[in-house]
């Protein structure tokens, strides 16, 4: 089960529709767990795909090289990705597939639908290598942040 | 030097996030790296020997396949390589 917050959530569903009809895309950083990827920070990342951007995104190593880092400093490890589908489903493509390389972590696909995000789902890449990979459909846990009726009650 | 490790290829270094190895050029380096943990191999390179199209490796900043003397080039004990698959798709075929 992949785990994120609300707050994490609510962003990269938002970067979709700021760069829609265009794709947008990401990455999730956090920790992996025995329970699945924990998220606890999401960062946006361009598209260099300018000529098809419409349905194709990829970040530029140098980005994710830099996002690598980033995580490094906060002792936290690239747990996936996020990108969106401009009117088109929530669900992989041969493409996706084609070029997901990153075993072990979350694929997070959301549609825009008209500009405005709806569905959002999640794939976990699994499989020793790129012969035998295969998306499997991954639960997702909104963790909601403390209501402020919550955090006075916490503190008592 | 320190190799820096992607998330999906750390089943094969024992988990380890970086890895120090040491040696003159670029080539020797990943050379000890592969020997050290033999089933990355098959992850990096393809059967030929060629390194595979959709994994990344960097010299500090620059990618290796674009340095003019691609695996010979001589590095630093203060240089670091990172090794990073790439990251793409798109909705339709």
């Amino acid at each position: 089960m992949l785990k994120l917050s609300y707050l994490e959530y609510r962003a990269l569903r938002a970067h979709g529709e700021e760069t829609y009809p265009h794709e947008c895309c990401g990455a999730l950083l956090g920790h992996a767990t025995p329970d699945g990827n924990h998220v606890s920070q999401t960062v946006r990342a361009g598209n260099t795909r300018s000529d098809r951007a419409h349905d194709r995104y990829n970040i530029a190593p140098e980005e994710l090289i830099k996002i690598q880092r980033h995580a490094r400093g906060l002792g936290l490890d690239i747990v996936g990705f996020y990108h969106s589908h401009p009117d088109c489903p929530a669900q992989w493509s041969k493409t996706d597939f084609d070029e997901a390389h990153w075993v072990g972590c979350s694929y997070i696909i959301t549609r825009v639908n008209h500009g405005k995000s709806d569905v959002t789902n999640s794939f976990l890449l699994t499989g020793m290598g790129e012969d035998d990979k295969q998306f499997i459909d991954e639960a997702v846990e909104i963790e909601m942040a403390p209501s402020q009726t919550e955090k006075a009650q916490a503190k008592g | 030097m320190d190799i820096h490790i992607p998330t999906p290829l750390r089943a094969y270094t024992g988990s380890k996030q970086t890895v120090n190895v040491t040696g003159a050029t670029v080539g020797q380096v990943l050379q000890q790296l592969t020997d050290s943990y033999p089933e990355l191999r098959q992850h990096l390179y393809t059967p030929e020997g060629k390194l595979r199209s959709f994994v990344n490796i960097y010299l500090n900043d620059d990618d290796i396949r674009y340095l003019p003397g691609k695996e010979s080039t001589p590095i630093e004990e203060s240089d670091e390589l990172t090794i990073i698959p790439s990251i793409a798709g798109g909705r339709y075929f």
